[in-house]
C-alpha cells in the first residue's frame, strides 16, 4: 500500500515535470501571445511604436483580471523582415512557447508566411500588417483576422484624395515586394477611374538607400503629383534625394501612409507639405475621448506619444482578450466565432468592426500633411490633420471580389 | 512612357557617376588588400558602415563636416591596422578561406555592436548647408553635394594613384603586390607593407561610408547589400587590379543608373547579368590576370 501510493505519487511528479503543459491545462499558467516583428531592419522604428503599443495593451490587461483571471505574457521576436524567419519563430512560439495566439508582423510577405504556420497549426492569429490577400482566397481563413488597413483601402482613400485636391498627374515610385505593388494597382485603377493619368510607375527594392538613378526620368516627365509608396527607412531616403533634386518645388509629394515614427526620424524639413494616409494620429486626442485615453497612457508609459501602427498592435491585443471572454475560451474556433458574433469594438479611435464573411476591421482614416519646420507641435507634431475619412466597408473589395462564396 | 530627352539622360549619366564613386571607393580598397594579401575582406561593409556612423558622431560633436569627413576614414583607417595586426596576421600562410570565414565573422559582430550603440533605427546625417541644395548644370538641377561626391573621389583617386606610382612606400607596396618573396628577399618588411595596406583600404571604406552618408543616412545594414556589389566590381574590373576596379566602379554606375532609367525592373540584378557576360568575355575580368585565386 505504502509502495502503491508512493510510486503513485512520483509517477504524477514525473509527469509533472516532464510535460509542463498538463500544468497549463489546469488553466494556472499564463496565457501567451506571441508577437513576431521586424525588430531590425528599414521597419525598425516602426516595428518599435507597436512592440510598445502590444506592451500597454498586456500592462493594462494586467492591472485588470488579465484575460480569463490568467495572467497575459507578451512573447516578441524578432522576424528579420524575412518571411522564413517569420514562419521559424511563429513555429517556435506556438510548439515551444505554447502560445495560444498570434498577433503580429508588420510587413505584408512576412505576414503571409506568419499565417501559414498559424493556419496548419490551428492557433488564432490577429495581423497588424497591411495585406490585401490576408483576408482572401486562398491565405483568408476562419481564424485569420485583419486589423491593419490594406493597400485597397489605404490607397483607394488616398488616391480619391489626391485626384481631388493634389492632381490628376501622377507619377507612382514603388517597393517591389507585396505591399509596394498592391498599393501600385490600386493607385493606377483609382487614377484611371477618376480620369487622371499615370506618367510612369517606377518599381525599387525595397530596403534601398539610393533613388536618384529614378529622378532625372521623374523630374523630365513632370507630373503633378509625385506618389512615394515608400516604406520605413526607404521613406526618409527617398523624401532626402527627391528634395536634394529639388523636385519638391516642381511637384506635390503624396504617400499612402505616413508612419509618425519615420517621420519624427527624417525631420520637419524633410516632410513639410508631404500628404500621407493614416490609421491614427495622436493629436486625435484633441477630438476623439478612447484616443485621449491610449495617447496619455502610452506617453505615461514610455515618455513619448504613440505612432500609428502601434495602435493595430494596441488593438489587436485587446480583441484576442475580448474575444476570449466572449467565447470564455482560448480556443482558436469559439475564440473567432465569437469576435464575429459581436464584432465592433473601440479601443482607439472610435467604431470600427469586424466583418464576418472576411475578418477584415474596417475603421476610420485620415489624410495628414506636414507642418513647416517652427511650426510644429513639439517634437512629435511634425503633421496636421486635414481630413478624416469614415470608415466604409465599400473602400474595401467585396468578399465576393475576394474569392468568398456564401 | 515619356519621350526620353538627351537633358534627363545627362543627368541619369551624372547620377550614375556618384553611384559609380562609391563603389570605386569601396572596390579598391578591397581589391588592394586582395591583390597584395590574397585576403578577401568580407568586413568591408561593416567598415563602411562604421565610416558613416563614425561620420554621424564627429559632426554631432564638433558641428564640423570637414572634420568629420577627415577624421572618420582615419578613424576607420585605425581600427582597419588593429585588425589586420590582432585578428588577420595569424591568419597568414593559411588558406584563403580562413581570413574570409573571420572577416565574415567580424562583420556580423560589428553590425551587431553599431545596433547596440546606435539604435536599430537608422541615423539621418545632413549635408553642410554650402553643400545643400540643387544647382543648375544648365540641363538639369543636381544636388550639389553630389557633385562634392564627385570630386572627392577623383580627388582621392588621384592622391592614391601618385601615392603608389610616385612615392617610395607606393613603388615597394607595387613590388610586393607582383612579388612577396623576392621582397623580402632584398630585405623588406613584406608583413609591414600588409599592414600599412590593409589600413589604406578599410580607411577608403570608410571615406565611402561618410560620404554615403548625407545621402542615404547612417543604418547598421547599410553594408550588407554594397558589399555584394562592390565584389562584383572587383570581379568584373579584374581581382587585383586597381585600374580595373576604377573602370568596372565608374562602369556598373552606369550599367545601374541607365538600367534603373529604361527598365527600373531589373536594375537590382543587372550587376549580376553584367558580371556574368564580363566572365563569359573574359574569365579574370577585364584587366585580370589570371592565376590570382589559385
Amino acid at each position: 500500500m505504502q509502495r502503491r501510493i508512493f510510486l503513485k505519487t512520483a509517477t504524477l511528479g514525473a509527469a509533472t515535470l516532464a510535460f509542463p503543459s498538463l500544468l497549463r491545462a489546469q488553466g494556472k499558467e499564463p496565457i501567451r501571445i506571441g508577437f513576431p516583428l521586424p525588430l531590425t531592419g528599414p521597419f525598425a522604428a516602426i516595428a518599435g511604436d507597436m512592440k510598445q503599443g502590444a506592451e500597454l495593451a498586456v500592462d493594462e490587461l494586467n492591472a485588470k483580471n488579465g484575460i480569463l483571471g490568467r495572467k497575459v505574457e507578451l512573447l516578441i521576436r524578432d522576424d528579420q523582415l524575412k518571411p522564413q524567419v517569420g514562419a521559424q519563430r511563429t513555429q517556435e512560439l506556438i510548439e515551444k512557447e505554447h502560445c495560444q495566439f498570434i498577433v503580429g508582423g508588420l510587413a505584408a510577405h512576412v505576414q503571409m508566411a506568419i499565417n501559414e504556420q498559424t493556419k496548419k497549426a490551428k492557433v488564432l492569429f490577429i495581423s497588424t500588417s497591411q495585406s490585401d490577400e490576408i483576408t482572401a482566397k486562398p491565405d483568408a481563413s476562419t481564424i485569420t483576422f485583419h486589423e491593419a488597413l490594406n493597400p485597397t483601402i489605404t490607397s483607394r482613400v488616398v488616391g480619391k484624395w489626391v485626384m481631388e485636391n493634389l492632381g490628376k498627374k501622377w507619377w507612382i515610385v514603388y517597393a517591389d515586394y507585396a505591399w509596394g505593388k498592391q498599393n501600385n494597382a490600386v493607385l493606377i485603377e483609382t487614377n484611371k477611374k477618376m480620369g487622371g493619368t499615370v506618367l510612369g510607375s517606377t518599381p525599387y527594392p525595397l530596403g534601398s538607400a539610393e533613388f536618384s538613378a529614378h529622378l532625372p526620368k521623374i523630374q523630365a516627365a513632370k507630373p503633378e503629383v509625385l506618389m512615394a509608396v515608400t516604406p520605413g527607412a526607404d521613406d526618409i531616403a527617398f523624401l532626402k534625394q527627391v528634395k536634394s533634386f529639388g523636385m519638391h518645388q516642381q511637384m506635390k509629394l503624396a504617400k499612402p501612409l505616413h508612419w509618425i515614427s519615420v517621420a519624427k526620424q527624417g525631420g520637419p524639413e524633410l516632410y513639410q507639405d508631404v500628404y500621407g494616409g493614416v490609421n491614427f494620429y495622436w493629436e486625435l486626442q484633441d477630438s476623439i475621448p478612447e484616443a485621449k485615453r491610449y495617447v496619455e497612457g502610452f506617453n505615461k508609459k514610455f515618455g513619448i506619444p504613440p505612432g500609428d501602427y502601434g495602435v493595430y498592435a494596441y488593438s489587436a491585443v485587446l480583441e484576442v482578450a475580448r474575444g476570449s471572454e466572449l467565447a470564455k475560451t482560448t480556443d482558436a474556433d469559439k475564440v473567432a466565432e465569437a469576435l464575429r458574433k459581436s464584432p465592433q469594438y473601440n479601443h482607439v479611435k472610435g467604431k470600427q468592426w469586424w466583418r464576418a464573411c472576411d475578418n477584415k476591421s474596417i475603421q476610420d482614416m485620415w489624410i495628414l500633411k506636414g507642418r513647416a519646420p517652427g511650426k510644429t507641435k513639439g517634437d512629435w507634431g511634425l503633421l496636421e490633420i486635414v481630413s478624416r475619412v469614415p470608415a466604409n466597408e465599400d473602400y474595401d473589395r467585396t468578399c465576393a471580389e475576394k474569392g468568398h462564396t456564401g | 512612357m515619356p519621350e526620353i530627352s538627351l537633358a534627363a539622360l545627362a543627368a541619369q549619366v551624372f547620377t550614375g557617376l556618384v553611384l559609380g564613386g562609391i563603389f570605386v571607393l569601396l572596390a579598391i580598397g578591397l581589391s588592394l588588400i586582395f591583390g597584395l594579401m590574397t585576403v578577401v575582406n568580407f568586413s568591408h561593409g561593416a567598415l563602411y558602415m562604421l565610416g558613416a556612423y563614425f561620420g554621424y558622431v564627429l559632426l554631432t560633436h564638433t558641428g564640423s563636416f570637414t572634420v568629420a569627413l577627415v577624421l572618420a576614414p582615419l578613424l576607420v583607417g585605425a581600427l582597419g591596422l588593429a585588425v589586420e595586426r590582432v585578428l588577420i596576421r595569424p591568419l597568414y600562410g593559411r588558406s584563403p578561406d580562413d581570413p574570409l570565414l573571420l572577416t565574415f565573422g567580424l562583420s556580423l559582430v560589428v553590425v551587431e555592436t553599431a545596433r547596440l550603440i546606435w539604435g536599430k533605427i537608422g541615423l539621418t546625417l545632413d549635408p553642410p548647408r554650402a553643400l545643400g541644395g540643387a544647382v543648375n548644370l544648365g540641363f538639369t538641377y543636381f544636388p550639389t553635394y553630389r557633385l562634392f561626391v564627385i570630386a572627392v573621389t577623383a580627388v582621392v583617386l588621384l592622391a592614391l594613384w601618385l601615392f603608389l606610382e610616385k612615392t617610395n612606400v607606393g613603388l615597394l607596396i607595387r613590388a610586393a603586390s607582383r612579388d612577396p618573396l623576392m621582397v623580402r628577399a632584398l630585405g623588406f618588411d613584406v608583413g609591414r607593407v600588409w599592414f600599412i595596406v590593409f589600413g589604406i583600404g578599410t580607411g577608403l571604406a570608410g571615406l565611402a561610408g561618410i560620404l554615403a552618408g548625407p545621402m542615404r543616412g547612417a543604418y547598421a545594414e547599410m553594408g550588407v547589400t554594397i558589399i555584394i556589389e562592390s565584389f562584383v566590381v572587383v570581379v568584373v574590373g579584374g581581382t587585383g587590379s586597381l585600374v580595373g576596379a576604377v573602370v568596372s566602379g565608374l562602369l556598373i554606375g552606369q550599367v545601374v543608373g541607365l538600367t534603373t532609367f529604361f527598365v527600373p525592373k531589373l536594375a537590382e540584378i543587372i550587376v549580376f547579368i553584367f558580371m556574368a557576360v564580363v566572365l563569359l568575355l573574359r574569365p579574370s575580368g577585364l584587366f585580370g590576370e589570371a592565376g590570382l585565386l589559385e
